[in-house]
């Protein structure tokens, strides 16, 4: 019996592991000699570094500058305090990836599976610690989140809520108040470490975005001093580096300020971050402005919409849509220069791997030490970015 | 029709430039409440320009358009309310992508009219099952075939009941197969009592449901007449030209 045409089956050397192996990678002689010339280099730098990493490596310094490297010189005492917020954002977490699932639920696992390992490490590293407990701790509630929200649409709003609030009180809990004894005032001075890049990050990020778009705009709007001042800023911030506005935002501001009126450390980093940042979203978000069609703006308007409900609900979800890459490129590449602060004088990640190999007993650990915070860095630029093509899929850019 | 219908629409000495290109010199045209009228001409005449004048899709630079009572100037409230009052349906349809048949048909009652959801919804439901695709409402238009998405947007302008609906070459667009059902859908709409204003070369269409039709050549309105009369007796050499290049 022959098979008819419609339900005939691939040739079996097409599909499968097999086939992919033929087709890529031996598929011709010299194909053949690249794959085995490739392999045999990927095993020589491969080998050598993986046999460094685990004999002559000292990964000793990582686990005792540990706390260093997360919160820098948050005071010992009050360390709880960032347990505690990484307790309720772990919480939150688990309540989301419950209730919208999908990609959510991958992230929520991700974490569950990064504590599970991190306690595993703990385990050997420290032995007996509070590290461990609060692992734990947020391992369970993680977990335990989860279970109890999955499915429940209901919660959507809440939790948008709840995460809205958790960073005011995450800000709160943190810095204290004067005075208190529970919660005596931690000064941002006394941020540091990775506590501090992802505080910097998070907050020019969120900031960043609504002003990127504001500007970009105005930058179309037909409001001649509104449009003449988007242009002004965005390129004159465009036009200068990071570094120098960073400079700027410490060394000269406080100098055209009263002198009473001191404004936080941290704060005038953030504010120059976001400063930065907003002008290149700007851009950005102008090149998805431009690709709207017109005929989506005159169908809008021949519906008897308003000008702010045509931007509203027809250009600005289109073009922020179709700029998602590039945003979140933009986020990835704030998130990094964050390590710029250590400029001026603050100890976020990078600035704390500089003092930890200051240290003399640390001398000549770069290799460790900078390895350590380069693989931090990719961990949380990775999750972005695949975050970022899981949000592109979800929204079906390119496809409707 | 009755003829003593009230005038909605009043339009005289109607120009218009792109830059230096005078693309409409000076049409005058007055439509009655409930009439389908059909406007063709060649390519360039400037009939789409002149239905898109009507609710200032494109602006006039002289003479005066009354819709409804109200006149057309740079007034941004007169012109909105308007074009609520005026439903428009596109040659290329513009659906809005990112939002589903329903969303695309809602939006503007529940922002512009300001109705409840379930209002909007209901309404939008009986446009769907009256255009026939009710089973289609939670698709988004990529997902469409083509006489579908130029139905839903059809359903779109109707659901702001708009006492005139405009149509520039709503099936242009599409692929043959696809036309008859949304002519059909239009056939339904002019036999309701709508006022249409329809830019299209679909004869047959003029034939079965137009009261008046108008021949526009070079930026002017060259002849009107009932079908009738521009089917077997046009007036004008340049209709008749016209009319013996597109009826073969």
């Amino acid at each position: 019996m022959t098979a008819s045409a419609d339900t005939l089956g691939p040739p079996r050397t097409s599909v499968g592991v097999l086939g992919w192996l033929k087709k890529n990678l031996f598929s011709t002689w010299y194909n053949t000699l690249l794959t085995f010339v490739t392999l045999w280099f990927l095993w020589v730098v491969g080998s050598g570094l993986i046999s460094w990493s685990l004999t002559s490596a000292r990964w000793d310094v990582i686990a005792a500058n540990w706390r260093l490297f997360m919160v820098g010189p948050f005071p010992p005492d009050q360390v709880w305090r960032v347990w505690v917020v990484v307790l309720f954002v772990s919480a939150l977490f688990g309540v989301s990836g419950g209730v919208w699932g999908g990609t959510v639920r991958t992230f929520t696992m991700s974490l569950a599976g990064g504590y599970a390992t991190l306690a595993v490490i703990a385990l050997f590293v420290f032995p007996v610690s509070e590290n461990l407990v609060w692992l734990l701790a947020n391992l369970v509630i993680v977990l335990a989140a989860y279970f109890l929200a999955r499915g429940r649409k209901g919660l959507q709003l809440w939790l948008v809520g709840a995460w809205l609030l958790g960073f005011i009180l995450t800000i709160l809990l943190l810095q204290g108040f004067v005075g208190s004894t529970w919660l005596p005032e931690v000064s941002t001075t006394q941020w540091g470490g990775l506590l501090l890049t992802f505080m910097l990050a998070i907050v020019s990020i969120v900031v960043s975005f609504p002003l990127g778009v504001l500007l970009a705009l105005g930058r179309r709007s037909k409001m001649p001093a509104v449009k003449v001042f988007s242009i002004l800023y965005i390129e004159l911030v465009r036009g200068v580096p990071l570094v120098t506005i960073l400079y700027m935002t410490q060394i000269m501001l406080p100098l055209f300020l009263p002198g009473e009126l001191r404004i936080d450390n941290v704060l005038r980093a953030i504010a120059g971050m976001t400063m930065f940042t907003a002008a290149y979203m700007a851009e950005n978000v102008r090149g998805g402005l431009q690709a709207i069609p017109t005929g989506q703006i005159e169908a809008a308007q021949a519906l008897g919409l308003n000008n702010a409900l045509v931007t509203l609900f027809i250009v600005l979800p289109q073009a922020l849509r179709m700029v998602i890459p590039a945003i979140v490129g933009l986020f990835i590449a704030l998130f990094k220069d964050t390590t710029l602060a250590t400029i001026v004088a603050l100890l976020e990640l990078l600035g704390v791997a500089r003092s930890v190999l200051a240290q003399p007993e640390y001398l000549g650990l770069q290799t460790e030490v900078y390895i350590f915070v380069a693989a931090v860095f990719f961990l949380f630029s990775y999750a972005m970015s695949f975050a970022s093509y899981r949000l592109e899929e979800a929204l079906g850019v390119g496809k409707r | 029709m009755a003829t003593d219908a009230k005038e909605i629409i009043i339009c005289k000495d109607v120009h218009k430039w792109f830059d230096r290109l005078h693309v409409l010199k000076g049409i005058n045209l007055t439509v009655k409440q409930g009439e389908v009228l059909v406007i063709f001409g060649p390519s360039g005449s400037g009939k789409s320009t002149f239905i898109r004048t009507i609710n200032r899709l494109e602006e006039h630079q002289r003479g005066t358009i009354i819709v409804d009572g109200m006149e057309l100037t740079n007034d941004i409230r007169n012109i909105h309310a308007i074009r609520s009052e005026i439903g428009m349906v596109f040659q290329s349809f513009n659906l809005f992508p990112h939002l589903t048949v329903m969303q695309n048909i809602t939006l503007a009652p529940m922002w512009v009219r300001h109705w409840s959801q379930e209002k909007a919804e209901k309404i939008a439901m009986d446009l769907l099952a009256r255009v026939g695709i009710p089973e289609q409402a939670h698709k988004y238009p990529a997902q469409l075939s083509g006489g579908q998405q130029q139905r839903v947007a059809i359903a779109r302008a109707l659901a702001m009941q708009p006492k005139i609906m405009l149509f520039d070459e709503p099936t242009s667009a599409l692929d043959p197969e696809m036309i008859k059902e949304v002519l059909d859908v239009m056939l339904e709409l002019a036999k309701s009592g709508m006022t249409m204003l329809c830019v299209t070369h679909e004869m047959g269409f003029a034939r079965a449901a137009a009261d008046r039709m108008v021949f526009f050549d070079g930026g002017q309105l060259i002849e009107e007449g009932t079908p009738a009369q521009i089917f077997s007796h046009p007036q004008h050499e340049r209709t008749k030209l016209f009319l013996s290049q597109i009826l073969h």
